[in-house]
């Protein structure tokens, strides 16, 4: 007697990427396309113990060297916008060459490639993002925020929120004031 | 790189300002998927339908017939499925009350149509390249205010 089986592929897939997940009690979340997302941090060995899980179902886990690179250029301008206040006087990209290991011409490049941005206007966003975020928080003034993100002066950090926003932060402020008080009316 | 093409809806009653829209976007680096509709209502039939494609950007014309595009920004703020869609008014009007108002009502960013083709292709890139950062980087969409 011969039968017939139709495959379902992804449901196979995605069925033996929840068993070996479960059976390492990792925490995850399904992207679709292969790609999975960790909710919890997730040690080496875990990741490894998971390779050779897959590797007997000729799978393996996949790791783009570009993208972990610009993942990291991210996180090291983060760090530097909105924690790092010693490098206040050393070029952005004497600072990431430094920490990355990498000649800046290199991240440069492979950073526009990726993000459709460069990291110059990248780290100015982040800036801005930082400004935002003081500015509701209400704690410290313009004048204050200019001098902690090491602008030269109140005016240029006003003319970088509006070139970059299109809005002064003053109609920042009133904007997202206006936003909680109509949040408010409405709960 | 970029694995999934960003969905992009708009929502304009002007027929050639739809096709300028959809034509910008074909030139753009980013992989974008363009839909439009013709007013607030066919929008909002579609936004509704349980398991329809929400789009990552919304584009609204504030002057549509039937509904207007202020009135589909109060409905969608409402609606906790659609907390992730950024909203960009797409108006002729660049009236300082309509601006304010429209950010303090929850959309992220106000464009003035441009008039020549040109233009068009650079804001619209321009709203696409920052979005892609808020989706891509964790910065805090409550803060996305982008003004063009």
């Amino acid at each position: 007697m011969k039968i017939f089986i139709k495959f379902d592929f992804t449901a196979i897939c995605n069925k033996l990427l929840e068993e070996k997940l479960n059976e390492l009690e990792i925490k995850y979340k399904v992207l679709g396309f292969g790609e999975i997302e960790f909710t919890e941090k997730v040690s080496q060995e875990k990741l490894d113990a998971l390779n050779d899980a897959l590797n007997e179902y000729g799978s393996e886990i996949v790791e783009n060297q570009k993208s972990i690179l610009v993942q990291k250029i991210k996180d090291t301008i983060i760090d530097m916008v909105f924690n790092d206040d010693t490098n206040i006087n050393v070029k952005s990209s004497v600072y990431l060459a430094e920490k990355l290991d990498h000649s800046y011409g290199y991240l440069s490049n492979l950073f526009s490639e990726v993000t459709f941005t460069s990291i110059e206007n990248f780290i100015i966003l982040q800036k801005i993002e930082y400004t935002k975020q003081l500015i509701t928080n209400n704690e410290l003034t313009l004048t204050e925020i200019a001098f902690k993100l090491n602008y030269s002066s109140v005016a240029h950090l006003s003319t970088q929120f509006k070139n970059t926003t299109g809005i002064t932060p003053s109609a920042f402020q009133r904007i997202i004031t206006k936003r909680r008080e109509l949040s408010n009316e409405n709960k | 790189m970029q694995e999934e093409d960003v969905f992009i809806i708009l929502a304009d009653d002007d027929e050639d300002d739809r096709l300028f829209f959809e034509e910008a976007f074909d030139e753009l680096k980013i992989n974008t998927k363009v839909a439009t509709f013709n007013d607030g209502v066919e929008l909002m039939d579609y936004l509704n339908k349980e398991n329809s494609l929400l789009p990552n950007i919304l584009f609204l014309d504030l002057n549509m017939p039937k509904k207007s595009g202020k009135q589909c920004l109060q409905e969608i703020k409402k609606e906790a499925r659609f907390k992730d869609i950024a909203i960009a008014i797409y108006s002729t009007s660049a009236s300082e009350e309509d601006i304010e108002n429209t950010f303090v009502m929850g959309a992220n960013v106000y464009i003035k149509k441009p008039n020549d083709f040109k233009q068009l292709k650079k804001v619209l890139s321009n709203v696409v390249t920052i979005n892609w950062q808020y989706h891509t980087s964790g910065l805090n969409k409550d803060n996305f205010l982008l003004r063009l």
